[in-house]
Formats: structure tokens, sequence, C-alpha cells
């Protein structure tokens, strides 16, 4: 725990949690890093996979073969999903679930299935972002703010 | 009657004339499987929503303590329930099917042993003849209010713990046979500063070990007076600390006499619920099943039941609050 959040503690509570601290079982944050490293590697070589798939087999360049590619990742993530697996392979995958398509499409598959019960409207339609609508949001700020360095570069002449 | 601070000693005995546990599939793999009178194998127990399959268990649950003591809904006095969905909508639309005088409760977790102390309460001081208390969590709706929704892919630290899909309720009533309630202590709130909402057995566990100790306090009796102690709902973590605390400060309490529902619903060896069993239906569905089949075999003589909650909400969580925690303790005796 971060100093500035244990000043806040009365002697008593801080006493306690390390005392409670001391009886947690230890997150094997080593073993999770390998897990992560392996599923996140193993869905992007899949990604990779039906790629190629594309460039070969159909008309497609690298560059344009990317858009059939998410396609297929998010029909799999939603797919797996939908069949109640998606959450096992997350809590022993970790952070590897969490590459952005495969992730990204079963955070909104997961909230559009969890509010059907409410309703297409303010069920399905308002809640299906309620994970994946920050990613979104700070992602087209990010975005911006990118783009706005990139002009400015561009106009002090840069390339 | 009050003795010491905060306990209630029930001189008229209150009787647990019946009570009724009614679980969903997961806990029908458990080893208390059998404990349980009705077990469902669909989680929706055939409802359009989990909210609707929770309160459906409370009401059969309901249902089935009053047949069981033989009575019928208009004999009924009281009913006292609450729930963990918000604006305990559970137990309030169960109340509605009952048809019943209703006072809702919210104790989070510990709301199975507050509904039996208020209960007790009532019984004893002759405001009530027969009363009912029950309680209910389900799973798949607690993840949804609370955490994330279930198929999202998000993994949980081993301090985690999983809220048990059950219903439990227990009949009250002035004399007859069955276990008798004999006192209950009200606990107070205890805030030891845990902010994880993945770390409850932990955030809970000094309000259980403050209310166990007031307990003994009060009543001036030492810890083998009881045959068995459980807890609510501490799983793992919280039970570990609980048991270091008391030795801490010298209270002693043989392991063997001390247990936790959260541990017991699932047994100790199952990895998917992490660090245990939790929810209002952890402890209602063992204490009103498990416990009290032992107590009326013989193989227990008394027993104290300190329901734990964690009275957090995803709102208080999210605005970086510490979670506060209660416990009620309530103690059983058989003849």
């Amino acid at each position: 725990m971060s100093d500035k959040k244990m000043k806040k503690l009365t002697p008593v509570q801080q006493e306690y949690q390390t005392f409670a601290k001391a009886r947690e079982p230890r997150r094997p944050v080593l073993f999770n890093c390998l897990k992560a490293f392996l599923v996140g590697g193993g869905i992007c070589l899949l990604g990779q996979g039906v790629q190629d798939f594309f460039i070969w087999n159909f008309d497609f360049t690298e560059k344009t073969a990317g858009d059939p590619t998410v396609a297929v990742m998010v029909m799999l993530s939603v797919i797996l999903t939908v069949a109640g697996v998606y959450d096992h392979i997350a809590q022993w995958a970790g952070a590897g679930t969490a590459v952005p398509v495969t992730g990204f499409a079963n955070s909104v598959a997961a909230s559009a299935m969890e509010h059907r019960t409410e309703g297409f409207v303010l069920g399905v339609g308002g809640q299906m972002f309620k994970l994946a609508g920050s990613v979104i949001v700070y992602g087209v700020f990010a975005a911006f703010i990118i783009g706005l360095i990139k002009t400015g570069i561009a106009m002090l002449g840069g390339s | 009657m009050l003795q010491g601070h905060q306990t209630w000693v029930f001189q008229n005995r209150p009787v647990i004339l019946s009570s009724a546990v009614v679980g969903g599939p997961f806990e029908a793999e458990g080893p208390l499987a059998e404990d349980f009178d009705l077990l469902h194998g669909d989680l929706w127990l055939g409802q359009d929503s989990y909210e609707k399959a929770e309160k459906k268990m409370l009401e059969e649950a309901c249902e089935m303590a009053t047949h069981k003591a033989g009575l019928q809904k208009q004999d009924i006095q009281f009913f006292l329930g609450g729930d963990l969905m918000n604006q305990i909508i559970s137990s309030c639309f169960a109340a509605r099917t009952l048809a019943v005088p209703f006072l809702g409760l919210y104790g989070a977790c510990s709301t199975s042993m507050e509904g039996l102390a208020l209960a007790s309460l009532i019984v004893d001081s002759r405001a009530g003849r027969y009363v009912l208390c029950g309680t209910a969590s389900h799973n798949s709706a607690a993840e949804k209010q609370y955490r994330y929704p279930t198929e999202y892919g998000s993994q949980k630290p081993p301090t985690a713990q999983w809220t048990v899909t059950a219903a439990g309720a227990a009949l009250l009533g002035p004399e007859g046979d069955g276990p008798k309630v004999t006192s209950a202590t009200i606990g107070r709130v205890v805030d030891m500063g845990v902010s994880d909402p993945f770390n409850m057995g932990g955030a809970m566990a000094p309000a259980a070990v403050d209310t166990i100790t007031a307990h003994f306090r009060d009543l001036q009796i030492s810890p083998g007076n009881y045959d068995l102690i459980a807890t609510g709902d501490l799983g793992k973590v919280g039970y570990k600390i609980a048991v270091d605390l008391f030795k801490k400060q010298g209270l002693e309490i043989p392991e063997k006499a001390f247990v936790d529902c959260g541990l017991l619903i699932y047994g100790e060896d199952q990895p998917a619920v992490l660090a245990g069993g939790s929810g209002c239906g952890c402890s209602a569905s063992v204490a009103y099943g498990h416990i009290l089949n032992r107590l009326k075999k013989g193989e227990l003589k008394r027993v104290l039941i300190v329901a734990t909650g964690a009275l957090l909400s995803p709102l208080s969580y999210q605005q970086k609050e510490s979670i506060p925690c209660i416990a009620h303790a309530v103690s059983i005796e058989s003849d």
C-alpha cells in the first residue's frame, strides 16, 4: 500500500493492515506475467495467422487484411464469451486476454448479455459500453492530443 | 433483556420451529448438498432474470419453512428479510408474495443473523407469536451489481470470494420442538480501512472478532461454552486473520470448534471459489441447513453463529471509501 494512503489511516488501522497483509495469500506475480505473456502472445499469433490466411488466399495486402482479421478475432471472442468460456480463460490468463481486440469485444458482449434483462434500450443499448466506454473516450482523446502534436511539429517545419 | 453492553438474553427461549434452505447448481456440487431442502439445476430457476431467480429462491425457502412447521401464511405475524440487491428488492418482492407484515433489513451478508436476532426478540417479548426470517443471495445477481458482468474476462485475486446462490429461512415460535435461541449480540460497525472489495474476508475479520469478544464479555462466558462457533463468510483469508486476532487477544478458541460458513459450503479444496463463499445466502444456508441439522441430530449442543457483513456499495468503492463491516452473533442451543 502506498505511503499516502497509509497516512490517512489511524495507527490502529495501520497496525491491522500490516497484520492482515502478512496473512494474505501472495499473488503469484511472476507466474501471472508468464501466463499473460503466453496467452496474449498466443492470441496475437492467432491473429497473425488469420491475417496471413487472408493475404495468401484472397486478394488482400498486408494493410487491407487488417479489417477482416479484426472482424474474425472479434467474432471468436464474442463466440467464446457467449459460450461462457472467455471469463474462465481470463481467470487463468489474466492480462493476456485483455489484448485490445478480443478483450474489448468480450467487455462489450458481456455487458450486452448481462443487461439483456433490462430491455434493448436501457439494458443492452445503454449498458453495452459501460466497460468499453472509457477505452473509447480516452482512446479518442489521446488520438486527438497526438494529432495536435503531430500537426504542431509539421507546422514548425518538421516532417 | 439486555445484558452487558450489546447482548440480548432471551429468557423465554424462542424456538426455531422449522427452517428451509434452497440452493443453486454450484451449491449442489458442494459437500453440504445433503443439507439443502431444495437444489436447483438451473441458475435462472426458470425466471427471466437473475434478480427474479433470487426472489424465487427466497419465496421457496419461506414457503417451505412455513409448511414444515405445519403453519399457514396467515399464522405468521411478521416476516423479517433482507438481501444484497439495491433497495432489498428480493426480500420486498418475496414479502409481496407472502403477504405477511414485513420489516426489511439490510446488513449485507450479516442479514441472516440480524433477522434471526430481531425475530427472536419479537417472539421473546411476545410482540409476535410466529415470526419468519430469511435472506437470499444469487451469485450472478451480486456479480452484476457489485462487480463486472458475469461473462467479462477479468482475473480475480486469490483473496476474492464467491457469492453463494442460496436462500435460507427460519420460523420462530414461543414453544415447541426444535433448537432454541438463547442470546444475541448486536455488532457495531468496524472499519479497519481496508478498501479492496476483492478482500472482504480481510475487511470483515475485525468485526467478527469484535462481536465475538463482546459476546463473551457481556455474558461473562468463555469460548468453551460453545461446541461450535461459526462465522458467516470470512473465507480462507479472513478466517486465518480472525484466528490470529483471537490468539493476539489471548482468547483461546480451539480451532476445531471455530469454523467459517464460507469455507464449509464448498469445502476447502474448491479452486473456483478462490478464498471461499460469501453473500447473505452463505451464512443463512449453512446455519439454517447444516448447523441446525447437526443440532437436531445431537452432534452439537450449543452453537454461536456470527454472520459477517461488508457494508459497501459499488458507489462507495468507486468514491474510494473504505469498507465498513459488521457482525451479529446469535447463540442457539438444543435441549
